[in-house]
């Protein structure tokens, strides 16, 4: 099955035992995304404390990509300033817009490389996206979310 | 005599094409879209190739040829529900056809029939895709009517318990479902049509999930109105059709305005056809509705009789494949009585997402997700499910390559420490 390039193990342990599940209160900024496709839903609590992210949680019901991906992501920025948070945001949404062209930076994505191969499924984008877009609207209701290289808030 | 499938198959190239990993295609979401014969194709190529012009318009031979085309596709259609030509009215969609209703009734003047006042009544059901909702729902916001709704089961069969103090004297509208497009229950209309008929109230008909699967005369039915899509029915995207009796379709106003609809037109104003064309504004969709003519013709010479037997048959298998797999859960009624070829289920531990992206894998299309129905899945508990659908197309083989295919998505999932 060509289902073991999607659903790598690292994407069903994330799924399995998902991390910063469990909604963290109180929140400078909390947000609830649906994906109108397929009715799976997220809500995620941020707070920032002088430009770095200090806490990301969240929860929600979904597939194991929209589940995982939102793990990922939110392990994956806690602790980061919000420029490089926006950075992330940015990277991974280049990846999932490549129809698996790229693979990602390692460096700067770390797990969720793992996701690469969601871009060749179109139907399957907006799950990996779910919880990252709800990070990224907090990020934006905060003022926080930087454009690449530009520095201003979008 | 059952169904020659496998020359029914022919007939559909794209069914003899691969997908994913060269898996011949399994197709088994036809309640979303079905696929089309090659004659649907040739009649709609032929159209343009050589007949195309605007109907209703035009003095040469063309626009001759294209308007009896057009005009036959509407009586065929007639023919195929038991209706008269005239009260046949092209749309793009079904869902088109229902917003027609909406809009027309919304602008009915107060001394109407159709005119909606506060605190009059609109009746829908729980099982209802949101084409059959939200139209009812902004009409009920612009008029101030409020809405009220049959509930449903725990197998998704609409709740008649309550139907005195559903339907009573303030109901003006009853708009339901023949067959959900989620749980394929079949709606028990003979007491609904009775309840609205001693109310006065127009019934409105999703007949969607049902026109192409069984054969239907609205005379039988009794209801004021009926919408389906050429799309669902081996025909065209891009036409769909709306029923409504006569004398009814004669005193709505219309919806859409423009070209064609018109008796004479001043810059102070315009006066209207008679229906059907008052409701037909601008050039319709002409290729599609000779497609849909030919779609028709195709499945009566098959023979709806005999596609609703074979269905009946392979909705019976299915179901008894899905409920002997562990883990499998059938969401809608789980007994062949009034219910149709739509199946839609849960894999307990899987998220209907990844059991359709399991299937895909395997050539197997499904649909998953919430089908545009959401009240109905809040109500049977799931956010999503995954839906096979069946079609004239679609043998046994097919339903075996999805149990199989169903068994290996948890086996693999499985081997994860996911689902069973």
């Amino acid at each position: 099955m060509n289902l073991e390039s999607l659903y790598q193990e690292l994407i069903l342990d994330h799924y399995k035992n998902p991390l910063h599940k469990g909604l963290v209160s109180p929140a400078d900024a909390s947000v609830h995304h649906v994906n109108p496709s397929c009715g799976d839903e997220v809500d995620l609590n941020l707070t920032i404390r002088d430009g770095e992210i200090q806490s990301v949680s969240w929860d929600g019901v979904g597939c194991s990509i929209s589940q995982a991906s939102t793990s990922v992501m939110s392990d994956l920025v806690q602790g980061r300033t919000v420029d490089e948070a926006s950075q992330v945001i940015d990277a991974f949404m280049e990846v999932m817009q490549s129809k698996g062209s790229t693979t990602g930076d390692e460096s700067l994505l770390g797990d969720a490389v793992a996701f690469a191969g969601v871009s060749k499924y179109p139907a399957r984008i907006k799950c990996a996206l779910l919880g990252w877009m709800a990070f990224k609207d907090a990020l934006v209701q905060l003022g926080g979310y930087r454009t690449k290289g530009s520095g201003e808030a979008k | 005599m059952p169904l020659d499938v496998a020359r029914i198959k022919k007939d559909f190239p794209i069914l003899a094409r691969t997908v994913r990993n060269e898996h011949p295609l399994v197709y088994l979401d036809s309640a979303a879209t079905s696929q089309k014969p090659v004659a649907v194709m040739k009649a709609e190529s032929d159209f343009y190739s050589q007949h195309n012009a605007a109907v209703h318009r035009g003095a040469h031979l063309l626009a001759e040829e294209a308007t009896d085309a057009y005009e036959g596709a509407r009586e065929a259609v007639a023919r195929f529900i038991g209706a008269k030509s005239d009260e046949v009215i092209f749309t793009k969609s079904a869902t088109e056809s229902l917003n027609l209703l909406a809009y027309s009734w919304g602008n009915a003047p107060s001394n109407s029939r159709f005119h909606l006042a506060p605190g009059d009544v609109i009746v829908l059901s729980e099982a209802e895709h949101h084409a059959n909702l939200i139209p009812w729902q902004e009409l009920a916001r612009r008029s101030g009517a409020i809405l009220r709704w049959f509930g449903v089961d725990d197998e998704g069969r609409i709740d008649l318990s309550n139907i005195d103090s559903i339907i009573d004297s303030r109901t003006k509208i009853v708009a339901i479902t023949h067959q959900s497009n989620v749980t394929g229950a079949i709606t028990p209309l003979t007491s609904i049509v009775a309840a609205a008929r001693s109310h006065n109230a127009l019934i409105v008909l999703d007949a969607c999930q049902s026109a192409p699967h069984f054969a239907i005369d609205v005379k039988e039915l009794e209801v004021d109105f009926l919408a389906f899509s050429g799309h669902k029915m081996v025909g065209p995207t891009g036409i769909g059709i709306l029923w409504g009796r006569e004398e009814l379709l004669a005193e709505m106003p219309p919806f859409l305005f423009g070209g064609s609809m018109v008796t004479a037109v001043t810059m102070e104003g315009a006066s209207y056809a008679a229906p059907p064309k008052r409701f037909e504004a601008g050039v319709p969709n002409m290729a599609q509705a000779v497609g849909l003519h030919a779609a028709i013709d195709y499945l009566n010479a098959v023979g709806m009789g005999q596609i609703h037997e074979h269905e009946v048959a392979l909705t019976e298998y299915a179901l008894s494949g899905l409920s002997s797999i562990a883990g499998v859960g059938i969401v809608g009624p789980t007994e062949i009585k009034d219910r149709g070829g739509v199946l839609s289920f849960t894999v307990e531990g899987i998220h209907p997402h990844d059991v359709g992206q399991g299937l895909d894998d395997l050539g197997i299309a499904v649909r998953t997700g919430h089908h545009c129905a959401w009240p109905l899945m809040k109500r049977m508990g799931v956010v999503a499910t995954t839906r096979a659908s069946l079609y004239l197309y679609n043998e046994k083989s097919d339903v075996d390559a999805l149990l199989l295919g169903i068994e290996k998505v948890q086996s693999f999932f499985g081997s994860k420490g996911i689902g069973r």
